[in-house]
This record gives C-alpha cells, sequence and structure tokens, in this order.
C-alpha cells in the first residue's frame, strides 16, 4: 500500500487497528499509553510499542502533546498509520519523531498483523 | 510545496534544530492542507502555556526548541496556570508553581514576551486589517479574525511556536479570502446588550454553526467588551473561528441565502441552560481577560464593599498595572477580591478546590463544567459582583 509520509522513519510489528478515530488529549493516558476514552473499541488497550492504525486523529490540539509525553515516557506507539492524517496526530508525529503516513486504505489492516512501514516512501506492507 | 532558498535552509537544518523541527511542522501542515507556500506573518499568539496542559514532556519540548529556537516576529503567550507573582494568594501548590515557572523560563529564552494573556490585542499585539498571523488561543483568533480582520487559522501550541521561530506560516484555510466567506445569516431579533448577553448569543449561534461562518445582522451596537465575549463564546460553542457582523466587523462577505432568525426566546433558553445551580462557592471574572473599562466598572461596584464569596479578576499583568495608576486596584483589593494575572479559571488547576461558579462568561461556564466539573450560575458583571458580596 501506498500513501503519503508524514513524518518519516521505518518500523516493523503488531498492528493495533481503531475503526474510530482516536484523540490522545483525555484519550489516552500519557504516563501508561493505555487508552482511557470511555466507551473507544481500544479502551483499556495500551498503544505501546504497536503500529497504531485509525482513520483520524480527533480532539484537542493539546493532543500533540500528550503523544510528545508517551514517546518521552517510552509508551509510545512504533509509528502511526491514518486514513487521513489531521493537525494534531501530524504535529505530534513530527515533534515526537515517530513515523508516520497516512492516504492508506486502513480498513484492510486488522490488529495482530505484522506490518512493515517505510514512512520515507509512505509505503506500507504486511510483512 | 514551493519552498524558497531560505525556507529550504530552515528544513535541511542550516539554520538550527529548533528551525528545522519548527520548518518540518509547517510544511507537513501545509502539505496536509493543501497550501501552495509558506507566508510570513507579522505576529504570533503562543497557547499551551499552562503546565497543567503540558505536563514534564512538554516542558520538555519547550527547553529542547529554547536550546537554539529564537523568535523572528512579535510573539505573546497565553494565559499560564497561575498569576506568576501573587500565585501563593491563589492557592497554588509550590511544585506546580516551579514547573509553571519553567515553562515560562523557556518561553522567555527563546524571546517570547511573557505577557501571559488571552487578550494580547489590550497588551500591544494588535494586528491590522489584512495582516497574516499564526495565532492560538481559540477567543484571540477569532477575535483578530472576526473583528480586527486580520487571517489566521485555529493553531495548536507547537505549530504556533513553529511560526514564532521561523517567521512563516502554511498558506492555506482562514488566510484565503475564499475560505472566510459567511455560510450562513444569522439575524438576532432579541436584545443582546451586554458582553454576558453577546456570550449567549454566541452559545445559540455557535451550537447551530457546525463548524461554519456566520453573517449577523441585527446588531446596531457593539463594544470591544461584547465583540471580545462573543469572539469566545461562538466558537467555544461550535462556529468556525470567523463570523462577520453588519456594520460592525471589517472583513467583506457575500451573503449566503441561508438564514436563522434568533429570537428572544433562544437567547433566555441559553442563559437558563448556563445555570444550573443558585448556590455559589466562586465568582471569576475576565474570560476572556478584563479590559481597563471592566475594571473600572467592577472598581466603582466593590468601592466601600467586602467580598463574602471568593472573587477573582482575570486580566493581563500590564492591564492591571494601568488599573494600579488609575486607582481601581487599589478599591478592588481593599473589598477582598483578588487579581488572576496571567490566568484564569480555565486554566488554572482547580478542579476540586470549587464546586460552582458564578461568571458572565459563556466560555467560562462551558470549561468550568468539561474541565472542573463546576455547577455554574451565569449572570451579568453587575449581578456576579453582586452574590460575591453577598447582596
Amino acid at each position: 500500500m501506498k500513501g503519503r509520509k508524514i513524518f518519516e522513519g521505518k518500523a516493523e510489528g503488531e498492528a493495533l487497528v481503531s475503526k474510530e478515530g482516536v484523540s490522545f488529549y483525555g484519550g489516552v493516558d500519557p504516563d501508561t499509553g493505555i487508552v482511557t476514552e470511555k466507551g473507544h473499541p481500544l479502551e483499556g488497550k495500551s498503544v505501546s510499542g504497536k503500529i497504531l492504525v485509525f482513520p483520524m486523529g480527533k480532539g484537542s490540539t493539546v493532543g500533540s502533546y500528550t503523544i510528545y509525553r508517551l514517546k518521552k515516557n517510552g509508551k509510545a506507539p512504533l509509528a502511526i498509520i491514518n486514513k487521513e492524517c489531521e493537525t494534531v496526530v501530524a504535529v505530534g508525529a513530527i515533534i515526537s519523531e515517530i513515523p508516520c503516513v497516512d492516504h492508506i486504505d486502513v480498513e484492510k489492516i486488522k490488529t495482530g498483523d505484522r506490518l512493515r512501514i517505510n514512512a520515507d516512501e509512505g509505503t506500507v506492507e504486511h510483512a | 510545496m514551493e519552498l524558497t532558498k531560505e525556507q529550504r535552509d530552515m528544513l535541511e537544518g542550516k539554520k538550527g534544530n529548533a528551525v528545522k523541527k519548527s520548518m518540518s511542522i509547517l510544511v507537513a501542515l501545509g502539505e496536509i492542507y493543501g497550501a501552495k507556500r509558506l507566508i510570513p506573518v507579522t505576529s504570533v499568539q503562543i497557547s499551551g502555556v499552562s503546565y497543567d496542559n503540558l505536563g514534564d514532556a512538554g516542558l520538555e519540548f519547550l527547553d529542547e526548541m529554547a536550546k537554539d529556537g529564537k523568535t523572528r516576529v512579535k510573539t505573546t503567550l497565553n494565559p499560564a496556570g497561575m498569576d506568576m507573582e501573587n500565585w501563593k494568594a491563589l492557592g497554588i501548590d509550590p511544585e506546580f508553581a516551579r514547573k509553571q515557572k519553567l515553562v515560562i523560563e523557556a518561553f522567555k529564552k527563546m524571546g517570547v514576551e511573557a505577557t501571559c494573556t488571552c487578550t494580547p490585542y489590550f497588551i500591544g499585539n494588535k494586528p491590522n486589517v489584512g495582516d497574516h498571523i499564526a495565532w492560538g488561543e481559540s477567543s484571540a483568533v477569532t477575535y483578530s479574525n472576526s473583528v480586527l480582520g486580520a487571517k489566521t487559522n485555529k493553531e495548536g501550541g507547537p505549530s504556533t511556536i513553529a511560526s514564532s521561530l521561523t517567521g512563516f506560516t502554511a498558506e492555506y484555510g482562514f488566510h484565503l479570502d475564499k475560505n472566510r466567506q459567511a455560510h450562513f445569516v444569522a439575524e438576532v431579533r432579541a436584545k443582546v446588550d451586554n458582553p454576558m448577553l453577546f456570550g449567549a448569543l454566541g452559545q445559540v449561534i455557535g451550537k447551530q454553526a457546525k463548524g461554519r461562518i456566520p453573517l449577523i445582522t441585527g446588531i446596531k451596537k457593539a463594544t470591544t467588551e461584547d465583540l471580545k465575549a462573543l469572539s469566545a463564546s461562538i466558537v467555544t460553542y461550535g462556529s468556525a473561528p470567523l463570523f462577520h457582523i453588519e456594520w460592525i466587523t471589517p472583513n467583506k462577505t457575500s451573503v449566503p441565502k441561508e438564514k436563522i432568525v434568533i429570537e428572544q426566546e433562544d437567547i433566555d433558553k441559553a442563559v437558563k441552560e448556563m445555570n444550573d445551580t443558585e448556590d455559589v462557592e466562586f465568582v471569576f471574572l475576565g474570560c476572556p481577560h478584563c479590559s481597563i473599562g471592566e475594571l473600572e466598572k467592577i472598581s466603582k461596584i466593590l468601592e466601600g464593599k467586602k467580598v463574602k464569596k471568593e472573587l477573582w479578576i482575570g486580566v493581563a499583568r500590564p492591564v492591571k498595572r494601568m488599573a494600579d495608576e488609575k486607582g481601581y486596584s487599589k478599591m478592588i483589593e481593599k473589598s477582598g477580591a483578588k487579581f488572576a494575572c496571567d490566568t484564569c479559571h480555565v486554566v488554572a488547576p482547580l478542579k476540586g478546590r470549587f464546586h460552582s461558579i458564578a461568571t458572565n462568561s459563556a466560555k467560562g461556564i462551558f470549561y468550568g463544567r468539561g474541565k472542573n466539573n463546576f455547577k455554574t450560575v451565569f449572570r451579568t458583571l453587575e449581578e456576579c459582583i453582586r452574590l460575591a458580596v453577598g447582596e
């Protein structure tokens, strides 16, 4: 699959897929990486060390700093794949230096899939 | 996106790490939103200043950017989590205060004017009609777009820093005139003649706007304080960070066909909806921060009275200094009311300290509920003060 680079880098790992958007500010605990948003499909799961796949970010712009806090606490996702990246996630990925690609058909990815992402080229493939 | 040589040098790291990171933020945003180029900005207002929102990692990010990053344009700061001088009197935890001071130090190192306020336009950061700027703080963004006629998107913390350290922003969204045209007319057939009621009007229009731009008609007169309250409210409740008022605001717009009518009962309903208690523990005035005119008014009402409830007045420090010279501050402090310079009840760590708030700000009501879990009382400035003095 070929998409668009938001932030460079390469990663290989297990996918964690959400069909719903993710709000990092108030939705993900910056100290543990666990999704805390009530009723969210990923509620109780940790984004840490996963290739996090979701359609689009949502919520407050403070969320960019939450992504950065995850990174500093060693709880960040390995990489982020979006259908359509918006400012909160884009800025968060850039300041935290997390490989990030968008314009990917995220419905073709399932939780547990092993993915190889080359954000420099904007490519995502099943490993 | 086409970059100039100067911009390419910045992106490649020839102007240092902070500039490189800043440029990569701006270029990524530009590409996401289809900008053709970066344009110079004349002014920046940085949001994301309260340690309550930043945490240690946010502080670390600021320290990193402050290592070799310097502001290239006039840059001011949003409110902090506390009064930077008088924090003890406001009951702020010393450890929080220590961290908040480090946040401000990092900004100062970058060359930012550390005047923490949501009303930078009262303290000399006042762009002109047509200026391209990069502002955070939704109320200030809306005021500058709508009332001052400057052009900005609603930026987040890191992107405002990026614009300050490079002097550029990506040209998309509200920087382009085609995106500044009204989508619907909001005809007001109700009495709206003080900041509290302009806040209520903002709630009514904001809720129906769904991110679109209104052209408001039927308003004959609006003071600076009225427009400040409307700017804060309308964007909080869901409008785009830009509105037009016929005969009052400076931007040109085409007149859309879609029209909504706002009757007196809509305003009354909004006011009622924002009241959920009669019992007040805490009164806050100055969301957005008070003008010198509001301080004059507050001082005259408080003269010779004593407050029985905690009353805080949010204001930019330079505006408070003007009030000092005019003698208003003395009258206010003699009553037992407290100035909360540099901060407000939205960004200060107040959760759990009070259970209810009275304010004349519709935005203040929204965040009092959402962020601090307060029960709310929505009244005019005069009525709020009467509640504070127990009349």
